[in-house]
């Protein structure tokens, strides 16, 4: 961890060094560094009271950090208020001017520049023009749907120039659909526009479509900062195994360390091997982490084509999890009873399972990972 | 079925009356007979004893009389200047109680707002001229400060007549405002700062006009009490103060002139009206939106 989010071939647009903020004794924000590059789209994910809002209200400078410095554009922050940062962000409920027209609302910030009216009126509508709302200008706020309130918020803030976009989960307040559309809106506006964004959510499905780098926190701190790729394949500690993506947690103790696989066995007497992560000893309490989609099943052991040396377990249906491209199957495992979910093929084989069919499954041990326990988390 | 849809809504229809039955009949009894009957009374004149004849001799009086006019628009001056002191005054207070002050602590101060009208208005008013007569406490603590060398009159003044009006007024003013910015999403006010507001243009631009329709009620409500209050000005302005309805009141108990009084009566309420449209014109509020948060 706080590895740099990328080598930075200029000044990083955002750089944070070891920033501290505490609440009535609770450290929201634990001495955090990073540094954004420019024109990358950087998310914070973390689950609810991670300190990933505070962080952010940090950086738009609603309030101060207790300790360390957050430098925009290479230069630091301190003591510069909100209305002085080359700083703009798109708020959770978008914080739209229900007083003002579309066009106002776009033209506010440059209004408060002092740019002419003519000027600012040209900008705003070249600018609603560029998020697909051209000729919108002179609509109330509530005539809009929903995603075109979301785009204003964006055009109004992106109008100002600024080197940083903050964006506070600004999909969370829309419907299933609607987010999915607008995920892929953001991405685009992010590449025509290139404006360095810092998005912050819990959704973790948003932060690895949208993001360059993503920064895994939790209670304060960066759990892992990588690529969304790094984060799903080589999660560096069990939060972030467990937080991004599905997966099947399995906890038990290390049986055997051979090099880089761990021999552990569940409290429940189940024994599998998994790719070891950082240090462990032989007896050491441990959790594996093995992907739904790391696991293959088949109705018979031929079915699986494992390398001879892959353990191979046996199963029975206990539920299908039909969704589409998405299905997978839950199983228990024969013995244990261990409760373990695999993604079905999308060709639509097995779509067929029953209930209470036995099955047989196997996974490579060097694609699930084994981390020494951290004690109980989400 | 239709007959029974019929009944039902008939049935509601009678409920609804039955329920607004006894405001109608106070509004009835107490608000429209009197001002019929004094509208009556203000459009005739006296002419011998019992003999009355349909004239608009007790209006022609009131332009023809330097005084009562003088004193009809002093009074609507002092009171419209007292409506803007109070609104400069209660503004911050109920900004500190729906903006700043936490939970309790904001409903902490409401209630200290409101505990002052625990007592009446007369006793407050009696209070006021205990702390503002040339024997009382302030000029004696100016003298014993070495402010001024004897006592002062503090009372008898119209800055003294404001005072009053200000103090007596303020809940009114503060309640509306205070609901109008509790309604006021902090978010806006974030966002206008974060695109480059200054405290000023957040005010102008984000919260004066969000709290436009609570400011105009409360100005209306502030600007009615004062226009219409007896004591205040009569108890601390004493015999100058020179108040719209000390002229009423004479006319009515003193001169038993009741058709003159009748006459002030309606132009008083006509003044009040044509200020309350003006203000609804000037601030850009429709008259519903704006009782809706009285």
């Amino acid at each position: 961890m706080n590895a740099p989010a990328a080598v930075a071939t200029a000044t990083p647009d955002l750089e944070a060094r070891r920033v501290v903020k505490r609440f009535a004794g609770h450290v929201a924000v634990d001495a955090l560094s990073f540094s954004v590059q420019r024109g990358s789209f950087f998310s914070i994910l973390g689950p609810s009271g991670c300190g990933k809002t505070t962080l952010l209200r940090m950086i738009a400078g609603f309030i101060a950090p207790d300790e360390g410095d957050i430098a925009i554009g290479g230069r630091s922050m301190a003591e510069v208020p909100p209305n002085r940062r080359p700083v703009n962000m798109v708020f959770q409920q978008l914080a739209l001017f229900p007083m003002m027209s579309v066009g106002e609302n776009v033209a506010f910030g440059l209004a408060r520049r002092g740019v002419a009216r003519a000027e600012r009126n040209r900008k705003a509508d070249a600018m609603l023009e560029r998020v697909g709302l051209g000729g919108a200008g002179h609509k109330r706020v509530d005539e809009l749907s929903g995603g075109q309130r979301q785009r204003v918020a964006i055009a109004r803030s992106l109008v100002l120039e600024p080197t940083l976009l903050l964006l506070d989960e600004p999909l969370g307040a829309l419907d299933l659909k609607l987010r999915e559309h607008m995920k892929i809106e953001l991405k685009q506006l992010q590449s025509a526009f290139g404006t360095t964004f810092v998005y912050i959510t819990h959704d973790q499905s948003e932060a690895l479509v949208l993001s360059d780098h993503v920064g895994v926190m939790n209670r304060g701190r960066f759990e892992q900062l990588g690529t969304p790729q790094e984060l799903y394949y080589s999660p560096a500690t069990p939060f972030v195994a467990a937080f991004v993506g599905a997966n099947n947690r399995i906890a038990g103790k290390a049986l055997a360390v051979e090099g880089d696989l761990v021999e552990l066995q569940s409290s429940a007497g189940w024994t599998i091997k998994a790719r070891r992560s950082g240090t462990i000893a032989r007896g050491d309490a441990v959790e594996a982490f093995i992907r739904p989609e790391v696991a293959i099943i088949g109705r018979q052991v031929a079915e699986l084509a494992a390398a001879p040396q892959q353990a191979v377990h046996e199963g029975e249906v206990e539920s299908l999890l039909f969704d589409g491209a998405n299905s997978a199957v839950l199983l228990q495992e024969a013995k244990t009873r261990f409760e373990f979910r695999i993604a079905l093929p999308q060709t639509g084989r097995y779509a067929d399972l029953k209930v209470g069919e036995r099955v047989v499954f196997t996974f490579d041990p060097m694609r699930a990972v084994c981390f020494a326990a951290d004690g109980p988390h989400a | 079925m239709l007959e029974a849809a019929a009944t039902a809504a008939w049935h509601r229809r009678l409920m609804l009356g039955l329920l607004l039955a006894p405001a109608l009949l106070w509004l009835f009894a107490l608000i429209i007979l009197p001002h019929l009957d004094l509208a009556l009374l203000s459009f005739r004149e006296r002419t011998g004893t019992r003999e009355f004849v349909a004239s608009l001799a007790q209006y022609r009086t009131f332009f023809t009389e330097p005084l009562y006019w003088h004193v009809f628009a002093r009074t609507a001056i002092m009171s419209a200047i007292a409506t803007a002191l109070t609104l400069l005054i209660a503004f911050p207070v109920a900004w500190t109680i729906a903006k700043l002050a936490p939970g309790r602590s904001g409903a902490m101060l409401f209630v200290v707002c409101l505990i002052p009208f625990w007592i009446s208005e007369t006793v407050r008013t009696l209070g006021w001229m205990i702390l503002l007569r040339e024997s009382g406490v302030l000029p004696a603590m100016l003298v014993h400060l070495g402010i001024t060398a004897a006592p002062v009159e503090l009372l008898y003044h119209d800055a003294t007549i404001m005072v009053g009006l200000v103090y007596t007024s303020l809940l009114f003013m503060v309640v509306p405002l205070v609901g109008s910015l509790e309604s006021l999403d902090n978010s806006l006010i974030e966002a206008a700062y974060d695109l480059g507001s200054s405290g000023f243009s957040v005010l102008r631009k984000i919260v004066i006009p969000h709290a436009a329709p609570g400011i105009t009620a409360g100005c209306i409500v502030v600007f009615m009490l004062a226009l219409g209050n007896y004591l205040t000005p009569t108890l601390l302005g004493g015999k100058n103060s020179l108040w719209f309805t000390e002229q009423i009141y004479s006319q009515f108990i003193t001169r038993f002139n009741w058709e003159q009084g009748a006459a002030f009566g309606f132009l008083l309420l006509a003044l009040s009206t044509a200020m309350v449209w003006l203000g609804l014109k000037l601030s850009g509020q429709r008259f519903a939106d704006v009782m809706r948060r009285t």
